[in-house]
């Protein structure tokens, strides 16, 4: 188990995890670099504090669970996975190489440590679920709980909206879902390809716990875990609002680096844009 | 000569006749009874799909999941993480029909047992029409790495079959039939997964099938030799993936003529299956009895099965004319 860090040490970690993205994705060569930007503080978050688990034994038979249900945002998962000792940084540069354990879209048979294989986009949530409901219902362990991220496109599907009905029916309080509200999809906005809002009554009309936060504010997504732990009627989603492309001033707020890695210049640019952002933490790792 | 014990009634009108569906209502109350991992969801067709003996034992381990193909297996992938052996039933026409790429994403690639259990296939759902009479179940199953493809040719093969495959620990197919149907197997017969069994010795022909057509040859088999001295040798294929090369080609050897018959789509089905491995393994001519190239329609069953070919009687007449026009191969390739 982690020991507890200080909420300016998982700052520090999210941009520890965005630089391990750039890297990864610029010797890559392929890949998407706005979302898993945007999620460095949720996986830092998750990953260095929320989550019971232990990176030597991802079997752990008392782990949380975790599932990424937008697999093509796994580098994230991959840094905040090689940073917290499941296997070496350095292993992070062979995502999407030929014989890599780190392939495009997340694959639970290659690498241990990882829950399921996802990529289609709709089936991470439902497979959580699953879990959740074996969790609560079957086996009837109340202390663990499954940990979800979903994208805000990815919420075009319509197997998402059946998770969402099962998970209302069978109150699967053990549940917690975060929505990468970034706004971005491939073809552009969220609202002008195909509108969500009204998102936080969609959800709640589905009998779930719903919560906005800031999701680059890893106080606020400790609290907000913290808060849905402690619901215990209903699944809980938590709505958090994030910059695609978060501490990279170029790529934020641009749809069209969704789905494309930053060439080798755009990735020393980009680097040291992160470095500028560490101004807001603190200098000691310049 | 023949190790398969068939009913002795076989072709009488006391014949046992029951749905292949109900031998896996039984199969699945017997897998949970032997084994606590089994869990069983359905979209909205406990009955119908003969799940109700399961649920009424085991209330716990039976997840509605109202009409949701697509969240039936997904939420099954995720009971598997846990260790559960997950049975999901509906109609074949929406699982695999309309769930494909969760079942290839999330227990295919992800390797994980959930079992796909799709009833009312072929065209003898009847009245319900085309929409339901599902065809091409078989195709889009048995292109899938990690899959295994089982179509029990009676109920009382489909509870051997059931709780064979809650203990198989793959991603793995089960297709059952709405109607009536003869039970031609006994307690006493064998039936592994991955295997074939002659059925009735012969020399003249090969006569393949799978499922429900299992039956419909044996009369076939029956007619040929009464009324054409034909002698067809009558192979029974239920599990079309991993196909039982070894059985198919040793009897191949033997009449040098194959025909091939199933209540689906021959194009990519069971007869393109067997086609595959003729063609690399030992080409010999071949006839593939089936859908050709075209939906059902509705109708009383024994009505469709007449007006498409596939009845004991038709194929009868379509193996007759085959085996007079083709000659038997028996060159060493």
């Amino acid at each position: 188990m982690q020991q507890q860090l200080t909420i300016k040490e998982l700052e520090r970690k999210a941009y520890v995890l965005r630089n391990d993205v750039i890297r990864m994705l610029e010797r890559a060569g392929s890949g998407h670099s706005a979302g898993p930007l945007g999620l460095a503080e949720i996986f830092a978050t998750l990953y260095f504090d929320i989550m019971r688990h232990d990176p030597k034994n991802p079997e752990w038979e008392e782990r949380d669970f975790f599932f990424l249900s937008n697999g093509h945002c796994v580098p994230i998962q991959y840094a905040a996975m090689a940073e917290t000792g499941y296997f070496p940084v350095e292993e992070l540069l062979t995502l999407r190489q030929f014989g890599s354990r780190l392939q495009g879209h997340p694959e639970r048979t290659k690498l241990p440590g990882l829950e399921n294989t996802s990529g289609p986009l709709g089936s991470g949530l439902s497979q959580a679920a699953g879990v959740a409901h074996v969790l609560q219902h079957i086996d009837k362990q109340p202390h663990r709980f499954v940990y979800v991220v979903t994208g805000d496109g990815e919420l075009n599907e319509g197997n998402i909206w059946e998770a969402a009905m099962f998970a209302g029916k069978y109150k699967l309080s053990q549940l917690v879902v975060f929505i990468d509200r970034n706004n971005i999809q491939i073809d552009g906005t969220t609202e002008d390809v195909m509108p969500l809002e009204d998102l936080h009554g969609k959800w709640e009309s589905f009998g779930w716990h719903v919560q906005e936060i800031d999701g680059h504010n890893v106080e606020s997504i400790r609290d907000a875990a913290s808060m849905a732990r402690a619901i215990t009627t209903k699944p809980s989603v938590i709505i958090a609002h994030t910059i695609p492309g978060k501490g990279v001033d170029f790529m934020e707020y641009d749809y069209r680096w969704h789905g494309a890695p930053p060439n080798s210049e755009q990735a020393r640019e980009a680097l040291t844009k992160l470095r500028t952002l560490a101004g807001k933490i603190t200098g000691e790792f310049e | 000569m023949s190790h398969y014990p068939l009913v002795h009634n076989l072709f009488d009108e006391d014949v046992v006749k029951e749905p292949i569906r109900a031998g896996f209502g039984r199969g699945l109350l017997a897998a949970g009874e032997a084994n606590e991992a089994v869990v069983a969801l359905c979209a909205d067709l406990t009955d119908s799909t003969q799940m109700t003996k399961f649920k009424d034992a085991f209330p716990e381990r039976f997840v509605e999941v109202g009409v949701a193909e697509q969240n039936l297996v997904t939420v099954a992938s995720g009971m598997a993480r846990m260790g559960k052996i997950p049975f999901t039933s509906s109609y074949a026409a929406f699982s695999p029909g309309r769930n494909w790429e969760q079942i290839r994403t999330t227990a295919c690639l992800n390797e994980q047992p959930v079992k796909i259990v799709g009833s009312h296939a072929g065209i003898s759902v009847g009245p319900d029409g085309a929409t339901h009479q599902m065809l091409e179940d078989i195709a889009l199953m048995r292109v899938l790495p990690h899959m295994v493809v089982v179509a029990p040719g009676d109920s009382v093969e489909a509870e051997k079959a059931t709780r064979l495959l809650a203990e198989n620990g793959k991603p793995s197919y089960i297709r059952l039939a709405r109607e009536k149907t003869p039970v031609f197997s006994t307690d006493d017969s064998p039936f592994e997964i991955g295997k074939a069994y002659i059925l009735r010795e012969g020399n003249d022909v090969s006569l393949l099938g799978t499922g429900t057509m299992t039956y419909q040859l044996l009369e076939a088999a029956k007619l040929l030799a009464e009324q054409h001295g034909i002698n067809a040798e009558v192979v029974h294929v239920p599990t079309i993936k991993p196909l039982d090369e070894a059985t198919i080609l040793h009897s191949i050897a033997k009449t040098g003529r194959v025909v091939t018959a199933e209540e689906a789509q021959v194009a990519g089905g069971f007869g393109s299956a067997v086609a595959e491995l003729l063609s690399e393994k030992k080409p010999t001519p071949l006839k593939r009895i089936g859908m050709y190239d075209r939906f059902g329609e509705s109708g009383a069953p024994d009505e469709l099965l007449d007006h498409f070919g596939l009845t004991g009687t038709h194929i009868a007449e379509t193996v007759k004319d085959y085996v007079q026009t083709t000659p038997q191969y028996h060159q060493d390739y």
